[in-house]
């Protein structure tokens, strides 16, 4: 069974706050590969098109039969833990920061061998089930876990590096007056959070989520606008040294495409709330978390933004809406090389269309925001970068990668 | 079937140099080449003009090549010779300049592996050793070749039951052997309580299974029996080379080397066998190493050398003379100089110019040499057997 996660302690003022440092980032091209598998959460190897061959490392020519038709095809995740070895000494400065560390070669069930970061109830001679991590320079790295889960895996101190289990952490959830926004607090509270910060706007707006919010354990309400810069910096000063995961959901969704919008307003309060609101989040609020990065087991860790599939395509029916999205997806991408720096994650959640008063002419299927909140927690307990919510969304994303031109051109409500 | 491979009579090995090693220093791996190509030369009486073939392995001559050495030491060589082999490179350049000879490419070729070590330089050389090693090793801990040979190690005593004991052994007799030694780093007898109780580096390997890297140079020439014997100077020659690179990529973790693919080849060309081999020279970064090659190279099957290195005396004295200056594990890794370190003590040994103890009596001396572990394990194994000139 993994060693239980101690809890954590207040802070000894007197002490030095251990810096960020970032395991070794120097990846090539073919490696990224893996990333971007990793990013999606699935564990694919390069396959070679012609002889069926599976690589390891990645490589732009197949080693068994030199075709250089290699495509990331999904792989048996089961393996056999060959050899492990326990680390007390690192050349590099993360590693030495968090010795002893446990590593294993692992001969895959797919055929290569996979030196791997091993939970801590992995046996030598034993299976074990193989993953695909985002390490916190970034980049891709292969994980092994006992076949048989331990009873409480979140506390594994090696694999938590890779990943931003809540459990113990404090989470900002910056708009608490939607339906999501409440059932982000609950899902955030069932995954053992130490404190959950609820954000609020527009005090004059009554909101029956925020009531129930304010029953929940370890929950704080806090004033949020993200339109208004002082209170945005206001609540990084009373709050932005304890922020752990970042829950940027604030939403403001209207319908209407470019053609005869002759008034400017709505589509400037999406881009006041999407995109200048996640910036003015990550001018006052990232430097902290990218400065507490490294401190200690419940150090600043994630990011999410909850943005909308349309973020990738525009759906005319959601024009402006889509637009103010994609601009948030782009600064999403800065914002996730900048927090690297302090190794402090970058998660963007794609929804589809939710159950909610603004989403009435939408078609179904339609989100259960329920269902939305534990797909988006789990998502970070994975470790996964791009983490699409729902049938749509997933559709979305499958097409885009397909053919973009093609779902241009087809999507709509 | 393959043509047969043409021998190397008439074509010896001289002029055993070392140049002083050094934990750290603040010269370049320019400089140990040129130290170590001074000392052939004078070690062998020559001028520098006639040095006329020149082959160099060395991790720390970037942005140089051999090429850019060539003009930084003023030589004007008609055969060239640049082998990123590391720890395998002494064999592989032995037998590159034995053909040159053979052939009249060249007269007389200078081999020298020589590397520097900076405070920082051998964390940057492992950091971007391979692409293989950047994408899918080092950054999982960077334990460098410590972690490689730990899962090596690990898995070799899971499968044959080997203890650490068994690896201690070795390093005690290779100790021994050091301690006459003027140039090796380690000064002090090494006891089992030592070995056993050191500090963990990276589990089940400890600080005395580990190499240290540090700077220095090993070279000798390589030329005609004639023309050694014109110059006055001590040889061995050459009876048997074989050289292998990424030798079963199927095993899924390395529990042999390509010895285990050409040991017959190379005893057949030597037309020697294991029991006629008086010393035994073995790449020796970490002890397990030295396990495979016991055990590739014939002297016992797969998965004994734990019980052979308990029945036998692997010190200078001893009926195994084995690693008789005291290996890299005592003497300190001098980057690519590891790769010859065995192949300039196996010349000493039968010329009679050691600088520790001597082998009496011997006639054949066995080299083998293991290097660059681009991702899971080394590829690169090569060996060489040396006879006595008189032999």
């Amino acid at each position: 069974m993994t060693t239980k996660l101690p809890p954590p302690v207040r802070k000894d003022p007197t002490r030095r706050t251990r810096l960020p440092t970032r395991p070794p980032g120097n990846r090539s091209r073919e490696a990224h590969g893996l990333t971007a598998m990793a990013a999606a959460g699935r564990f694919a190897l390069q396959t070679c098109a012609d002889c069926g061959a599976v690589q390891y490392p990645p490589r732009q020519i197949c080693g068994r039969c030199l075709g250089d038709r290699l495509e990331w095809r999904d792989a048996a995740r089961g393996g056999t833990l060959l050899a492990e070895t326990t680390l007390a000494h690192s050349n590099d400065l993360f590693f030495r920061d968090r010795l002893p560390w446990r590593l294993g070669v692992v001969e895959a069930d797919a055929g290569p061998s996979m030196v791997a970061h091993l939970a801590e109830d992995c046996v030598a001679g034993e299976r074990v089930r193989l993953a695909l991590g985002i390490d916190r320079a970034g980049n891709a790295v292969v994980t092994a876990s006992p076949e048989t889960p331990a009873p409480n895996p979140e506390d594994d101190r090696q694999l938590r590096e890779m990943a931003f289990d809540p459990k113990d952490r404090r989470v900002l959830i910056v708009d608490g007056k939607t339906e999501l926004g409440l059932a982000l607090a609950r899902a955030f509270a069932d995954a053992g959070a130490r404190q959950i910060y609820v954000g609020h706007a527009q005090p004059w707006r009554k909101s029956p989520d925020l009531e129930a919010a304010r029953g929940i354990d370890n929950a704080t309400l806090f004033p949020l606008d993200v339109t208004d810069t002082d209170s945005v910096e206001e609540l990084a000063a009373t709050i932005g040294d304890k922020v752990e995961i970042m829950v940027n959901n604030a939403y403001h969704l209207r319908m209407g495409g470019a053609v005869g919008r002759m008034d400017l307003n709505t589509a400037h309060d999406e881009m006041a709330i999407h995109y200048h609101g996640l910036l003015r989040l990550a001018g006052h609020f990232g430097p902290v978390m990218r400065a507490r990065g490294a401190d200690g087991a419940h150090g600043a860790a994630a990011w999410v933004n909850v943005l909308s599939a349309y973020a990738w395509v525009n759906n005319p029916a959601l024009g402006t809406y889509s637009a103010s999205q994609a601009a948030a997806l782009s600064l999403s991408q800065c914002l996730r090389a900048e927090l690297a720096e302090g190794g402090v994650r970058v998660v963007n959640a794609f929804l589809g269309p939710i159950e909610d008063e603004w989403h009435q002419l939408a078609p179904p299927p339609k989100l259960d925001p329920a269902a939305a909140a534990r797909r988006i927690v789990a998502g970070l307990s994975r470790g996964v970068e791009d983490l699409p919510i729902g049938a749509v969304a997933e559709e979305i994303l499958a097409r885009w990668a397909e053919n973009p031109k093609e779902i241009e051109r087809g999507i709509g409500l | 079937m393959a043509a047969a491979r043409r021998g190397y009579e008439g074509i010896v090995v001289a002029a055993p140099v070392t140049v002083p090693y050094a934990r750290y220093s603040i010269r370049s791996a320019h400089w140990f080449c040129g130290r170590a190509l001074a000392g052939l030369i004078g070690a062998a009486g020559l001028e520098k003009e006639d040095i006329d073939g020149f082959c160099v392995s060395s991790f720390n001559l970037y942005p140089d090549s051999a090429v850019g050495l060539m003009q930084h030491l003023g030589l004007s060589p008609r055969w060239l010779d640049h082998i990123p082999m590391g720890g395998a490179s002494g064999a592989v350049a032995l037998r590159r300049a034995a053909r040159a000879v053979q052939a009249g490419d060249a007269e007389i070729v200078a081999l020298i592996g020589a590397d520097t070590n900076h405070v920082d330089s051998f964390r940057r050389t492992i950091a971007t050793f391979s692409q293989f090693a950047n994408d899918a090793v080092y950054p999982y801990g960077a334990g460098g070749p410590n972690a490689s040979f730990a899962f090596l190690t690990d898995r070799y005593m899971r499968e044959y039951g080997a203890r650490r004991e068994d690896f201690g052994r070795l390093c005690i007799a290779q100790r021994e052997n050091a301690l006459p030694v003027p140039h090796a780093m380690m000064k002090r007898p090494l006891t089992m309580e030592q070995y056993l109780n050191a500090r963990p580096i990276a589990e089940p390997l400890r600080l005395f299974d580990c190499v240290m890297p540090c700077a220095g140079a090993e070279a000798c020439l390589v030329t005609s029996e004639d023309r050694a014997r014109t110059l006055g100077v001590p040889y061995a020659s050459i009876l048997a080379t074989v050289e292998r690179h990424n030798a079963f990529p199927d095993d899924p973790i390395q529990y042999r080397g390509g010895w285990a693919l050409d040991i017959d080849e190379l005893y057949g060309q030597a037309g020697v066998g294991p029991d006629d081999v008086d010393l035994f020279q073995a790449y020796d970064d970490y002890p397990v190493i030295c396990f495979m090659q016991i055990e590739d190279l014939g002297f016992c099957a797969k998965g004994e050398a734990p019980a052979f290195v308990r029945e036998r005396d692997l010190t200078v004295g001893g009926d195994f003379p084995f690693n008789t200056s005291g290996g890299q594990l005592s003497a300190g890794q001098a980057g690519a100089g590891g790769g010859f370190i065995g192949l300039v003590e196996t010349l000493r040994q039968l010329t009679g110019e050691t600088h520790g103890n001597r082998v009496e009596g011997a006639r054949h001396g066995l080299v083998s040499c293991f290097g660059m572990i681009v991702y899971d394990r080394g590829l690169c194994t090569s060996a060489a057997i040396l006879g006595r000139a008189d032999a």
